[in-house]
């Protein structure tokens, strides 16, 4: 079997840092840095693979064993619940979910409330908690529109500083659930390379407290 | 043996195992009635049952469990049974879109469940997982522990639920955070986060469970563990962890459970745990337990590409005659190899040897 471990990033900043810190572990892999269009990097003296997927996509990467490691957020980690190891908070990448809508929004409870969202589980789990019926409208990008074309009363999304919510006259209404970045592994994998996963997950902790 | 593809044969390693040690083979019908799994849907996997209507317009279903039909066909008595199945079910995995027919395998001991009986069935589990490779891990739990521990914070299910799930993502920040959050006491907590933090090796870490303060409620389940442990040494099994990441609905499932994976599949292929609440769900009196094994994942790790497609083949023209094709087939079927014939000038197969009949050659 592969010895290596297999490390899925999300592309783009939080990828970045996350890797930053994997660095600083003791799991450097210099190609990383490198301007080329290769989908694999490899420190073989080390033992450690990466590979940088699209952030939504590095559950199902670990959750399916391609990857025995992975950094996701933990939007996308309640969204998809994948069956995977929850081993660190990296504490990177927070931010808030959150239903926002016009800043003077007051919920109508006797009409069906119409929230548009990209987390389509989060927002029904939400709502269904508060036993309040809801029309889902499910969207993949510029969720902020919604509300104001009139597609939706509210949108359920992850806001970071609230800044777009604000220029277009939102706001953020209730907080659902803070959300940050969680190094997750493969159940599977962690039997078989255990030793190493453990050793890289401490290492990492120790790294962000430094 | 050896043209059975890989899951077939390993199924019928299995059945030939389990029968050996006196658990006979049980057939249930293919069809069950729908509402056998809708009053026990948290019992199942997935929710996703496939439904249609029988010919009186009664709702059936084809099986996403044996289980449940095992218990439905077997009655309450003093005497214990012990069954074996190989039956294929069907329901939606996780994270699919769609129905797939899966390979299960599986034993069920139902009467009377002591510690011989949970040590036999752990025994056969992990030898159902070394028969599908040696590089295996079984991940054994009590949630006699887990449920003795929960029982001192006087928290509601919805909350219980949702430390146990906590637990099964060995998710210690995330652990920490909720006990406070449920006001949980710190005794309480760090017994919880032991949970996640000690696993490994059944006969290191039993140890250290039996000496770390756990509530009297645990006590009957550190004994269960105990003699399983010991059963396991004697009989010299190994690759068996002690990991309480391995939870189940409490609802239906007491006591040992377990989860079992082999090296180069991403998911478990065995699960199984005793069950004596699901029985007295179904109005049994009667104690229970068992495991399956699902031999769907196992196609990825025996996937190892064929170099040939048939030993030899016949390629015939038009002109050639039948008798002699047929011969030379026969020849070949008689002589162990396999073979296939076609017309010449059609996409051929890889086939170690060729051969060309022609009209010509009479």
């Amino acid at each position: 079997m592969d010895r290596l471990i297999n490390v899925a990033l999300p592309k783009g900043r939080l990828g970045d840092k996350a890797y930053g810190i994997l660095e600083k572990s003791g799991y450097p892999c210099p190609e990383m840095k490198e301007d080329n269009r290769k989908l694999t990097f490899e420190n073989e003296e080390i033992g450690v693979r990466y590979f940088l997927v699209k952030p939504s996509d590095v559950a199902v990467y670990v959750e399916r064993g391609a990857a025995d490691i992975g950094i996701a957020g933990k939007d996308i980690l309640l969204e998809y619940k994948p069956d995977v190891y929850e081993l660190l908070d990296l504490k990177m990448g927070c931010c808030r979910m959150c239903v926002a809508g016009p800043k003077d929004f007051r919920d109508d409870p006797a009409k069906t409330l119409r929230v548009a969202t990209k987390f389509p589980n989060i927002a029904r789990s939400y709502y269904s908690a508060l036993s309040r019926e809801i029309e889902l409208i499910h969207l993949n990008g510029s969720i902020e529109l919604a509300p104001l074309v009139g597609l939706s009363d509210v949108i359920v999304d992850i806001v970071e500083t609230g800044k777009t919510l604000y220029e277009n006259g939102l706001a953020p209404l209730t907080e659902i659930v803070p959300i940050s970045a969680r190094l997750i592994a493969n159940k599977a994998s962690f039997k078989f390379k255990g030793d190493a996963l453990r050793r890289l997950c401490a290492q990492m902790e120790r790294t962000m407290n430094l | 043996m050896r043209n059975l593809r890989a899951d077939e044969r390993i199924s019928m390693e299995l059945r030939k195992l389990y029968r050996q040690y006196g658990y006979l083979p049980y057939k249930v019908n293919q069809f069950e009635e729908y509402d056998l799994y809708m009053r026990n849907k948290r019992f199942l996997t997935s929710e996703h049952v496939l439904a249609f209507s029988d010919m009186d317009g009664k709702l059936m279903a084809l099986k996403p469990d044996v289980t449940l039909s095992i218990i439905k066909n077997t009655c309450d008595s003093a005497d214990t049974t012990k069954v074996s199945y190989a039956e294929r079910v069907y329901r939606v995995p996780r994270g699919a879109k769609g129905f797939k027919e899966i390979m299960q395998t599986g034993l069920e001991v139902i009467g009377r469940v002591d510690a011989y009986a949970m040590g036999e069935v752990l025994m056969l589990a992990s030898r159902s997982l070394a028969m599908i490779s040696e590089d295996y891990a079984l991940d054994v739990a009590d949630l006699g522990i887990v449920s003795g521990i929960l029982g001192e914070t006087g928290l509601g299910d919805a909350q219980r639920a949702r430390l146990l799930s906590l637990i099964s993502d060995k998710n210690l920040h995330g652990l920490k955070e909720t006990c406070a959050q449920l006001g949980v006491d710190d005794r309480t907590a760090a017994r919880l986060c032991s949970l996640v933090t000690v696993y490994g090796p059944f006969d290191r870490t039993l140890p250290v469970y039996e000496q770390m303060d756990l509530p009297p409620a645990c006590a009957q389940a550190l004994r269960d563990l105990r003699a399983v442990l010991d059963m396991m040494t004697a009989c010299g099994v190994k690759n068996i962890n002690l990991d309480f990441s391995v939870v189940n609905d409490m609802n239906y499932y007491n006591g040992l459970i377990f989860s079992g994976f082999v090296c180069g599949v991403p998911q478990s292929v065995l699960s199984g745990g005793r069950y004596d609440y699901l029985m007295q769900k179904m109005g049994r009196k009667s104690q229970a337990m068992g495991f399956a094994v699902y031999l769907d994942q196992l196609e990825r790790l025996f996937g190892q590409q064929r170099d040939y497609d048939v030993d030899l083949l016949i390629l015939y023209d038009a002109d050639a005659a039948q008798e002699q094709i047929l011969a030379a087939a026969n020849a070949a079927v008689t002589a162990g190899r396999s073979v296939r014939v076609q017309r010449a000038g059609e996409t051929q197969l890889r086939a170690r040897e060729t051969v060309t009949i022609s009209g010509e050659d009479t």
